[in-house]
């Protein structure tokens, strides 16, 4: 198939798919087959196109001619659209094919947490808008299509965020959203149109053979970084994420938090391919912030009991550890430490891939505990691996890969980007030493606080004992959902043993970002990747002896007495799951420990006398940045414009008074 | 590029055979300050043949996953084993950034140990859990940095590489630092493994315990995995303790008897440890782990010079 | 020499984070007296042998006053004044410890820069001066205790000295006697202070944030 006809089906089947869904959203099951039939098939033509593009080299080029205005958009997939095609295609994709099932099971009943109010024509649509959105701004060629895109792919999550907008917490989400891409927006306006007038032209060719002056390209990188920033939720822009990623029906949470936010470091990467050489204060500035993102966000997420704020929480350390990845590589490639900057760089773009995997299936996977029990709060929950084995199967192959832990594919990108700054150590002297080790000594803590903060969700939601009645009374989940859980977990599976194998495959990729030529390059993604040979030797024989180790426990257990009893209660007859550990009591020393950096509220009981009334103790996890930055800014904000009220005065008669004063000044101006 | 070393297959072969030995030397020496006869230095051996000979009883609540526990935990701490010198002498394999995937191995090895005591559904194994996942995370940092510090040093990326770069050269001219890292490394060695002044393993309250309670309703065949993966993990960062004070180089034959009697020396030590201090308050103990932190950054600052 | 030397540097690194992180006035004091022993072994790291004798003089009177005499007095005081045995921070321990660690980097980066008369023996020596004299001073901010303001002042001082050390001009001696006399008689008068102020008010128990209440 030609890839003019792949470039089309890919960005318009899902909004076709949608569309279609919308019009006949009379029949409910009609609709949610036909928006996820666009959306998959979308998926299969993006992942066929971005494949073909990583496996054959090469680009695919098609020009849109815009009707009558002489404007014509440029698509295009080079090796780095195409490398962001994959897991933007799968995702979606997979995703798509258990929104079938899991619109269709809460449309017809539970309350509270469930989305039931949502017309399942209308998630397919946005959801099918979302995706276009999306793969446009991966192919599009030039500065204003690009704009355009972005803002296509903002708008379609804000109205799939405010979908269920019966409740206030959800339209506030969606307004917060809203402000923080816009003004995200805001810089990457400032960004394109700053460089368009130095390169004058505004297609990407064109931008990326300008010259730029120290001072302009310091500027232009900052006015990135905010803006793509904003996007992918680097701290202190996150704020939006953790309100809005709940809000959204749980297959769309999957696509926002594991590939919508991909796309701010795609356009960050993009960026710097325009900018030139970087400097090594562009490294310092991504080391610090992917450290700051990736320790804050486990640490908030540790405080979360909301399982998808947790899991929200939770992309911003992901997007911590792409950002300490770049970042190291970029300082690498400011160093002229090219074995640093190239497995930096590896790492960072792997765990962009890594990432949107094991969070889709973990938001798909909460998705399955939301419809089944109708709440998201892990202290509700309990015990559901017996009777959701799918969801909870996928679900720990996830949590162990979102944890870094080996074999599984979250700790290859780890690993590159732990080799990066190793690397780092071995060429730098004195202050060029710091940001390995804060490299380094970030990934270690965020690493063991991610086991704590996985373990917690796993332990608490899956094991034990069901700690509410609707806990105990779930069934499995319905054959499409577990399809779309199982395919993200089979891709995790798949990817630790194929990345290892693919790794010098990125080399077209990685080119345009390093001023190395081919060959070399070639070289050293080799060279870097051969250690992954031995992670890959060990994790075939960790898993030869997890097998044999049960085959002896097998044999030695075999004819002989095994007994079942109750679990050891310390002499305590009569426990209930009441009893048991919950998530809050879990993660309460690590709690403890951060509660400055955190800042939540605790309400305590007043206890006085010897036998005081029964008391009521509640915590509400905060968000500093919230409490502490944003919140003083906008009030601040507020009360300043307040005074510009009067320029409002309701009356037309001023607004047209307005608007000829300012043509006249206009006027004016232009004929000084 | 991945090296592989069949001498390395001796330490391997050492440590499974030798590292239940460790714990009978810390119990014995205990015993002698408590002034008893104590148990014979084999007794973890007969714990450990006699718990191998029994069935299993399993609490109803529990699921596969219980079972796995072991199983997994201690095929990833034998999978670490490959990684890990022995006295300067080369491990069975070694690679650029080998230590990290030791490192998660031991990861991988705690993560399952904790879902199995979350498996059980008991407030006292929730509590153990909780405990050894708060103090694993604030242990991680100083390990990492360390053996960053101490790459940084020898100029090489594999643990092998690394631990064959200290000697005696090393100790002259960056002595204080080089001390700095062993005293911190020994106190995540002391918390890693359960012992005073972090845990105590010989506590009979449930609620003071760290890791005995995690495992408190695994028996039989199970349970031996489990004792047998935490003395192999006792060896494993004992073997990295002992590691940066041998000097390297030696020929094998008296590398391994060396660092075999250092390891036995470093049981002595924390048997010495355990006998004349107390455990510290659960809160207390961040802040031991912070101290070990502290030091490596000293010995940062020191070794950046 | 220039091991010991580096030793003896890192033992005054320690004594400070242990201050800093210890919530025992025991701890502190007998962390103090260890950090007055270790600065007195500072002279004979010289190169070239034994330092001449009035050096000698110096670094026994130093040991003996700093390690044996100040304890002495600290203790006795604590325990005939009843004052009460944590130290009562403003700010916490752990943060205290990474404070501390940031100001040991900060020293650091300033010492290699600072311009400085003659040759110094070891880079390590104005970082750890440095580090010393802003830990006797976090100690006086930090801490409620009066006892702590005393021995921040002792910290404060032994910084001053490791400067000296590092310094080694030759009018060192007279100044060294000279500060050590002044401190030694201000922790003389502040204990004997403390003593009376404790005897005649029982309430304020030696809190710092209290004494305030007696000006005028």
């Amino acid at each position: 198939m030609s890839h003019a006809v792949l470039i089309a089906a890919a960005i318009l089947l899902p909004l076709v798919g949608g569309l279609l869904g919308r019009l006949v959203g009379f029949h409910s099951g009609l609709a949610r087959l036909t928006a996820a039939a666009g959306g998959v098939l979308g998926g299969l033509a993006g992942l066929g196109l971005g494949g073909d593009i990583l496996w054959n080299g090469g680009q695919a080029i098609v020009n849109w001619p815009w009707f009558a205005t002489g404007y014509g958009l440029t698509l295009a997939v080079d090796p780095l659209s195409a490398f962001f095609l994959l897991p933007v295609s799968v995702l979606t994709a997979l995703a798509a094919v258990y929104g079938v099932a899991y619109l269709g099971h809460s449309h017809g009943g539970s309350s509270g947490a469930g989305h039931g109010a949502i017309d399942p024509a209308n998630v397919g649509l946005f959801a099918g808008l979302l995706q276009t959105g999306m793969v446009l701004v991966l192919l599009v060629q030039d500065a204003l299509g690009f704009l355009f895109s972005w803002e296509l792919m903002s708008i379609a999550a804000f109205f799939v965020i405010a979908l269920d907008d019966g409740q206030a917490e959800n339209r506030s989400a969606a307004w917060t959203y809203l402000v923080a891409t816009h003004i995200g927006s805001a810089f990457l306006i400032l960004f394109f149109l700053f460089l368009g007038h130095r390169a004058g032209g505004l297609t990407f060719t064109d931008l990326a053979r300008v010259t730029l002056s120290g001072q302009a390209q310091a500027l232009l990188f900052v006015a990135a970084l905010c803006g793509f920033g904003a996007k992918a939720g680097f701290v202190p822009l996150h704020v939006w994420l953790p309100d809005a990623h709940p809000a959204a029906p749980s297959h769309i949470s999957a696509v926002m938090s594991g590939v919508m936010i991909k796309t701010g470091i795609y356009g960050l990467l993009r960026a710097l391919t325009f900018l030139g050489a970087p400097p090594a204060w562009w490294g310092w500035v991504l080391v610090i912030i992917g450290f700051t993102s990736g320790i804050l966000g486990m640490v908030f997420a540790l405080a979360q009991r909301d399982l998808k704020r947790l899991l929200a929480y939770s992309s911003v350390e992901n997007i911590g550890i792409v950002t300490l990845g770049m970042g190291i590589g970029l300082f690498g490639v400011a160093t002229g430490q090219t074995t640093m900057g190239v497995l930096g760089l590896a790492g960072s773009l792997l765990h962009v891939l890594n990432h949107a995997m094991f969070k889709g299936v973990l938001f798909l996977g909460a998705g399955a505990l939301v419809q089944g029990t109708g709440t998201r709060d892990l202290d509700h929950l309990g015990g559901l691996s017996r009777r959701m084995p799918g969801a909870a199967g996928s679900f720990l192959v996830g949590a162990v890969a979102i944890c870094g832990l080996p074999p599984l594919n979250g700790f290859v990108s780890e690993f590159l980007i732990y080799l990066a700054a190793f690397h780092g150590l071995l060429g730098g002297q004195g202050f060029a030493l710091l940001p390995s080790f804060l490299v380094i000594a970030g990934l270690a803590l965020i690493g063991g606080l991610a086991a704590a903060c996985f373990t917690n969700v796993y332990g608490i939601a899956f094991l034990g004992e069901p700690r509410t009645r609707a806990a105990g009374e779930v069934g499995a989940s319905p054959g499409l959902m577990t399809l779309g859980m199982s395919g993200l977990a089979l891709a995790c599976v798949l990817l630790a043993i194929a990345l290892p194998v693919v790794l010098p495959g990125l080399a077209p990729v990685l080119a345009p970002l390093l001023p190395i030529d081919g060959p070399t390059l070639l070289l050293e993604l080799l060279r870097a990747g051969a250690p992954l040979r031995g992670v890959l030797a060990l994790g075939a024989l960790l898993l030869l002896l997890v097998g044999f180790l049960a085959f002896v426990r097998g044999r030695l257990l075999a004819g002989r007495e095994v007994g079942e009893t109750p679990t050891w209660d310390c002499g305590y007859a009569a426990p209930t799951a009441r009893m048991s550990y919950t998530g809050s009591s879990f993660t309460q020393p690590l709690n403890d420990l951060f509660e400055p950096v955190r800042t939540g509220t605790v309400e305590r009981p007043a206890l006085v006398g010897l036998f005081p009334a029964p008391g009521r103790m509640a915590t509400h996890p905060g968000d500093s940045f919230v409490g502490h930055l944003f919140t003083p800014l906008f009030t601040g904000a507020e009360t300043l414009f307040q005074r510009l009220r009067w320029v409002q005065s309701g009356r037309l008669q001023v607004y047209v008074l307005y608007i000829a004063v300012t043509l006249l000044v206009l006027l004016g101006w232009n004929l000084w | 590029m991945v090296t592989v070393n069949f001498a390395g297959l001796v330490p391997i072969a050492l440590a499974l055979v030798m590292a239940p030995l460790l714990q009978g030397v810390i119990n014995r020496t205990k015993a002698f300050f408590a002034g008893r006869q104590g148990a014979p230095v084999w007794q973890p051996y007969f714990d450990l043949a006699r718990l191998l000979g029994k069935g299993a009883v399993y609490s109803r609540t529990t699921t596969w996953v219980f079972v796995a526990g072991p199983v997994v935990g201690l095929a990833s701490i034998l999978a670490a084993l490959t990684l890990m010198p022995l006295g300067g002498v080369g491990a069975f394999l070694a690679f650029s950034g080998d230590l990290v995937l030791m490192l998660y191995l031991l990861g991988l090895m705690r993560f399952v140990t904790v879902l199995a005591a979350l498996d059980t559904g008991s407030s006292f194994e929730g509590m153990g859990a909780s405990r050894e996942v708060t103090f694993a995370a604030l242990a991680e940092p100083p390990v990492f940095l360390t053996l960053a510090i101490l790459a940084q040093k020898t100029g090489a990326l594999s643990l092998s590489g690394i631990l064959a770069g200290i000697g005696p050269t090393l100790w002259v001219t960056a002595g204080p630092m080089l001390a700095l890292l062993t005293t911190a490394l020994f106190l995540v060695f002391l918390a890693e493994n359960a012992r005073i002044p972090v845990d105590d393993p010989t506590t009979h309250l449930e609620l003071t315990m760290i890791h005995e309670v995690m495992v408190l309703d695994h028996s039989g065949p199970d349970f031996a995995m489990i004792l047998y993966g935490a003395s192999l993990k006792l060896w494993l960062l004992g073997s990295l303790v002992v590691g940066l004070i041998l000097p390297a180089g030696l020929p094998w034959f008296v590398a391994w008897p060396a660092a075999v009697g250092a390891l036995i020396l470093l049981a002595i030590l924390t048997g010495v440890v355990e006998s004349t201090m107390a455990r510290l308050r659960m809160h207390k103990v961040p802040q031991f782990l912070i101290g070990a932190l502290i030091m490596t950054l000293l010995a940062l600052v020191l070794g950046a010079r | 020499m220039t091991m010991l030397l580096e030793g003896l540097l890192v033992l005054i690194v320690l004594t400070n984070l242990l201050m800093l992180g210890s919530s025992r006035l025991g701890v502190y004091i007998r962390a103090g007296a260890l950090q007055g022993v270790g600065l007195a072994f500072l002279f004979f790291t010289g190169e070239g042998g034994w330092p001449e004798v009035s050096i000698t003089v110096l670094a026994l009177v130093t040991m003996v006053v700093k390690g044996g005499v100040f304890p002495m007095l600290l203790f006795r005081t604590i325990r005939q004044a009843g004052v009460r045995r944590e130290v009562e921070p403003y700010v916490g321990f752990t943060a205290s410890l990474l404070i501390g660690v940031a100001a040991w980097g900060f020293a650091s980066w300033v010492g290699g820069r600072l311009p400085l008369p003659g040759v110094i023996r070891s880079d390590l020596l104005v970082p750890t001066a440095m580090f010393t004299i802003f830990t006797g001073l976090f100690l006086i901010v930090a801490r409620r205790n009066a006892i702590t303001q005393v021995l921040g002042y002792l910290v404060l001082e032994n910084g001053v000295f490791t400067f000296g050390v590092a310094l080694e001009t030759s009018t060192s001696f007279l100044v060294e006697m000279g500060i050590l006399l002044d401190i030694f008689v201000g922790v003389f008068v502040m204990v004997i202070t403390l003593f009376q102020i404790n005897r005649e008010i029982e309430e304020i128990h030696m809190d710092s944030s209290k004494l305030s209440a007696l000006k005028d």
